[in-house]
């Protein structure tokens, strides 16, 4: 089975190596959304008005076709918007032949139609039969040998990495996951804190096949309860009850302590809260930049042509969401290790986030957002709008002898 | 596979709306997953909260005024066929065909368009922008950057220079005439990719 397996991995790397030579920067990639955005400002819009406007005087004044301004990128936001788009998956340009990824309804002719139902017929009944017995054959390796390991007294740290690893390996298979490192000098060291943008679960895996981290999260029920509480007992993990996750102080005190000790892995972190698609980078929540010890930023940027790795948690539960990775051609990602940051003096950590945020989309080829991952589920602060109020007053009125607030 | 006819065959009516609107079929299907992306009930309709929740929406200055033109007056609720009519007007004006007198006004001409923006102004729909409405406006693009006097100020000038039959109000066809320089093709429309 492992001997099958590995000429499949063969056979997807030829694949994969002959499409690019590496991932190519994602710039490549763009997003194609419904519509065309108009890039010019409010300040050069309104410019436009004033020069056709029917005022004689020279001085800038309200014109009754401002409104008109206000009112497109209004629309535009009701047809296609920044924010809402970064939690669906990303489209492509050309067909990857998954039904999935065919968004914009193209034609497909007979030809294309044979080919798809091929691929059909290898992915479900070759690939993915495959991939879900190496899966179950992973973690069921992880949970026993991770708890014969804590019954050994010593601990025996070196014996629990290798555990972890090899499961980790495991895993990655069963996903097809071509996975390419970049800068393994960078490699995130004890008594630091690893943060990297977050588009899946897996990319905890992704992570963790290359090296030892100490998790966080809250603990579930169920088989993912198992597996979290047979990881404790060989390497010290950090699960939160539910009621302890509310609790900022509590979290940062665990968190400071696991770090204070250089003989504990480094900690694993996703700042941005929630899955976002894979195209920008979303606010950091500042949490993990308080605690004032290193951090070693990781960019993950997944190919989406051989299947998209994106969760939409409220499209997908997990079991389907497992079942279409294993069913997809490969996940085909890239990892980049950035050199360590720490908190400048005068930099507080919303700023110190922001600056790793910067760094991270930079080199994954990401969009910076400023936008909170969680405006998933909740609202707009009111100083936007104050925002753009003062921008179209700034350009539009300013007669002589006003006093502008 | 042959999703378009999938998609589409979910629709009612799809051929009339096309025919009306002028979008072509992918539009649709695109303009149908955006309004179940904002459908998030999934009951068919959209109120406007769900136009609510969009970001860069809530951020406009008349953002509350967009949203209430989608609503045709004492209704509640927004099904996709009047979402597509209403965002109609926004595609960019048809060159190729010729004026046609004894045709109805397309959606998206030069007219439809400057209705359209008549009636952000135009609350109450009785086809005059008064002295009031205007002031309105003028206080959400506005609010805190400029005084109450400075707000009536410029809504006197306007009314003043635009006002030709001297009723103080604006009608229709005197706001049509202080914006024939503007280019309205150019300003309200959306140019739909594909």
């Amino acid at each position: 089975m492992y001997i099958s397996h590995l000429w499949e991995r063969q056979c997807l790397c030829c694949c994969v190596n002959s499409v690019s030579l590496s991932i190519p920067l994602p710039h490549s990639l763009s997003v194609s959304g419904i519509i065309a955005k108009e890039l010019s400002s409010l300040e050069q819009e309104i410019q436009e008005l004033r020069a056709s406007g029917t005022t004689l005087s020279s001085e800038p004044e309200f014109e009754m076709a401002d409104i008109m301004y206000f009112c497109r990128r209004g629309v535009e936001s009701i047809v296609d918007d920044e924010v809402t788009k970064r939690f669906s998956a990303q489209e492509l340009e050309s067909w990857n032949l998954l039904t999935r990824s065919n968004f914009n309804a193209r034609h497909i002719s007979l030809r294309l139609s044979v080919l798809w139902g091929l691929g059909l017929f290898i992915r479900y009944s070759f690939l993915l039969p495959l991939r879900v017995t190496l899966a179950a054959s992973g973690i069921g390796l992880l949970v026993v040998l991770t708890t014969i390991v804590g019954f050994i007294p010593s601990g025996w740290t070196y014996l629990s990495e290798k555990i972890h690893l090899m499961s980790y390996r495991i895993c990655v298979r069963s996903l097809t996951a071509i996975i390419t490192y970049h800068n393994s000098e960078n490699k995130p060291k004890n008594g630091g804190i690893c943060v990297a943008n977050h588009t899946t679960p897996i990319d905890v895996i992704i992570l963790a096949n290359d090296g030892c981290y100490s998790m966080v999260g809250q603990i579930h029920g169920g088989l993912i309860g198992v597996v979290q509480r047979a990881m404790v007992k060989s390497s010290p993990h950090i699960w939160f009850e539910r009621s302890e996750v509310k609790d900022r102080h509590l979290v940062a005190e665990r968190l400071s302590n696991h770090v204070a000790d250089k003989t504990k892995h480094p900690i694993l972190i996703f700042p941005e809260g929630t899955c976002i698609n894979n195209t920008s980078v979303m606010m950091f929540k500042k949490g993990s930049f308080e605690i004032g010890c290193t951090v070693y930023p990781v960019a993950i940027k997944y190919d989406p042509r051989f299947g998209d790795a994106f969760w939409n948690s409220s499209k997908f539960g997990m079991v389907n969401y497992l079942l279409r990775m294993m069913s997809s051609w490969a996940i085909v990602c890239s990892v980049w290790y950035l050199p360590p940051m720490s908190r400048e003096e005068g930099e507080d950590a919303v700023q110190f986030a922001n600056r790793v945020k910067a760094a991270i989309a930079t080199q994954g080829g990401l969009v910076d957002l400023l936008w909170d991952g969680g405006l998933k589920r909740g609202k707009v602060k009111n100083t936007f709008k104050e925002e753009q109020q003062k921008l179209y007053s700034k350009s539009s009125i300013n007669a002589t002898g006003w006093p502008l607030k | 596979m042959g999703s378009t006819n999938s998609t589409l065959s979910k629709i009612p009516n799809v051929e009339e709306l096309m025919q009306e609107t002028g979008f072509t079929p992918a539009h649709i299907v695109r303009l149908y997953d955006r309004f179940e992306a904002l459908d998030k009930e999934k009951t068919g309709h959209l109120r406007p909260q769900d136009f609510g929740a969009i970001n860069r929406l809530a951020m406009n200055p008349i953002g509350d005024r967009i949203i209430g033109a989608f609503f045709s007056p004492g209704q509640e609720t927004v099904d996709f066929h009047s979402f597509v009519r209403i965002l109609a007007h926004f595609r960019p004006a048809d060159k190729k065909h010729p004026k046609d007198p004894s045709m109805p006004e397309p959606v998206n001409s030069r007219t439809s368009k400057l209705k359209f923006a008549f009636q952000l102004y135009d609350q109450d729909k009785d086809g005059k922008i008064s002295r009031a409405e205007l002031l309105q406006v003028l206080r959400s693009m506005l609010e805190m950057q400029v005084t109450e006097e400075q707000l009536e100020s410029i809504a006197d000038r306007t009314i003043q220079e635009a006002d030709l039959d001297k009723d103080d109000a604006i009608s229709f066809e005197e706001f049509r005439k202080s914006l024939e320089k503007v280019n309205i093709d150019h300003k309200m429309s959306i140019r739909f990719l594909r």
